[in-house]
């Protein structure tokens, strides 16, 4: 019987791919295609260049004026106010409803978690009023609360309160088993349960619940005002909309829309994204 | 002196949607101070199922179990548990933070003290390293130490082990079983370990508990194991004794 042999290998002396070739740098270009920002600026000037192509071809600003035009009406209405403060009408309207909106979804959660007949009323509810748009609730809004913002919020919660709450449960329902005894072995019940492992655990769900939020009050709010106009003393965006389209300033209807988008990239790029980054990102629950 | 965790005659019952299954039956068994005491065999004696209800997860339907001398109710951090599964460490808090968390909410123990007593165990399973990280860059044999730091940082009377070592791979599980008993030289703490590697619960206890499956009830407890080395054999052949009990069943179920 013979024992195995080890022959020892030498990895001390630099091997022939030099130190170079293990890490290389990237070029100024590919570091640049990288960045998602950078890619998708780039799309949105090459739709930029088309419409104003296409604008300059149709030669028609009644019907569709160019981007430049767009934006000379943008500079003229942002210079002299209108728009910031119709946006601003609209944003503290939207706050509001999102706000109680999202308050009433943390309620109906939390009691879903806790009790299962709570499990029940959730998902019959949600299953009721989810598919139902907000905005056909608007004339009986109308009738309930009257001409101003008590008629949008309550459209804006109706709009906000069930994508939260259907997000937000599922996010609690998919913490792990493993995760929930570990908070329990620290003594933890009930509220400090669900703040200090039930969201955080399930936060990337809730994100995007409060992402689908945010997009259905947005667009729920310029629709519904777009219907019932200048009713709280001073419009918001959507009112800003229909009055230059009756007054057949398309340029300036074209600014408003494009103001609506471009509030609706911000809250996305710059607010959502920003926290994504620094909680699901970092913590490696989502990719 | 009387025994750390009593567990008396202990019937465990679940229920699956279609039946209720008898997990263990009249189990008792007692845990002195500074023992390793490990819960060992096949799968389906339920010996996962004791882990939990000792940790409180699980209310006996028969039986009762004391810790201290006091009743088990319900889970608490005098008994940390020490799971199998890699998500165990809370994601969005870094390795510190981990071991603080229980530290700071089960404890209440000020900031800055809780601070230092979890970098010191961080030390202890060596992550000093790695202390700012976030559980998800770490490797599984990491993970599992940040959760046996942070179950040991709390003292407890008693630490549960279920199958920590079990996802590991097979060089990792060495390590880690070795450092276990490092840890355990330095600060003699108490350990109630799940396993059914016959092999490790030779190499990690001191005594050791036999349980046979369906429902699973006491078959033997092996006293002295840590007398037994491997370096004379005698830890093989005690091995090969403890297979030979286990799977000496009358070979009807098959």
């Amino acid at each position: 019987m013979a024992d195995a042999k080890i022959i020892l290998r030498d990895t001390s002396t630099p091997s022939a791919a030099s130190a170079a070739d293990v890490a290389r740098k990237l070029s100024v270009f590919e570091l640049l295609w990288n960045d998602g920002f950078v890619r998708k600026s780039l799309i949105i000037v090459v739709l930029a260049a088309i419409w104003q192509a296409y604008g300059s071809y149709l030669d028609n600003p009644l019907l569709f004026p160019t981007f430049s035009d767009t934006i000379a009406a943008l500079w003229e209405k942002v210079r002299d106010g209108t728009i910031p403060m119709r946006a601003w009408t609209s944003l503290k309207v939207l706050f509001m409803g999102y706000a109680a909106g999202i308050a009433l979804a943390a309620i109906l959660t939390v009691l879903a978690i806790s009790t299962r007949i709570g499990t029940d009323f959730l998902e019959t509810v949600t299953a009721m009023f989810n598919p139902l748009p907000a905005i056909a609730l608007l004339p009986l809004a109308l009738i309930w609360f009257g001409l101003g913002s008590g008629s949008l919020v309550f459209v804006l919660i109706h709009s906000v309160l069930w994508p939260v709450a259907l997000n937000t449960h599922s996010g609690f329902k998919s913490v792990s088993n493993t995760l929930r005894m570990v908070g329990r072995n620290y003594g933890l019940t009930g509220f400090s349960y669900v703040i200090r492992i039930l969201i955080p655990a399930g936060f990337g769900a809730i994100l995007t619940g409060l992402k689908i939020g945010w997009a259905f009050a947005w667009r729920t709010l310029i629709a519904a005002e777009l219907v019932f106009g200048v009713s709280s003393g001073q419009g918001g965006l959507g009112w800003f909309i229909f009055e230059n389209r009756n007054l057949l300033e398309i340029p300036a209807v074209f600014a408003g829309l494009l103001t609506v988008i471009l509030i609706g990239l911000v809250v996305e790029n710059l607010i959502f994204r920003t926290i994504e980054r620094k909680t699901v990102l970092t913590w490696g629950t989502q990719s | 002196m009387s025994a750390l965790l009593d567990v008396d005659g202990v019937t465990l019952r679940y229920k699956t949607s279609s039946a209720v299954i008898t997990a263990t039956e009249r189990v008792g068994f007692s845990v002195d101070r500074s023992d390793r005491f490990v819960l060992l065999g096949p799968s389906g004696c339920g010996k996962s199922t004791l882990l939990k209800a000792v940790g409180g997860y699980i209310k006996p339907s028969e039986g009762r179990m004391k810790i201290n001398g006091r009743e088990i109710t319900g889970p608490g951090a005098d008994r940390m548990m020490i799971f199998q599964e890699f998500d165990q460490l809370l994601p969005w808090k870094t390795v510190l933070a981990n071991v603080m968390f229980p530290l700071l909410t089960a404890r209440r123990m000020p900031r800055k003290e809780a601070e230092s007593r979890a970098r010191a165990y961080i030390e202890k399973v060596g992550l000093t390293r790695v202390v700012d990280a976030y559980p998800h860059t770490l490797s599984g044999g990491m993970k599992q130490r940040v959760a046996i730091a942070r179950g040991m940082a709390m003292e407890p009377d008693i630490l549960l082990m279920d199958e920590p070592f079990a996802a590991l791979d097979a060089l990792t599980r060495r390590t880690c079983q070795d450092e276990l008993l490092q840890l355990w030289s330095e600060t003699k703490f108490t350990v109630l370990f799940v396993t059914h590697s016959i092999a490790e619960a030779i190499k990690i206890g001191n005594r050791i508990l036999l349980l046979s499956p369906h429902p699973g009830r006491v078959k033997a407890e092996v006293i002295d194991v840590d007398k037994v080395s491997a370096e004379d054999g005698s830890a093989a052949r005690l091995e090969k004794q403890i297979h030979d009990l286990l799977f000496s069943e009358p070979a009807t179920a098959h």
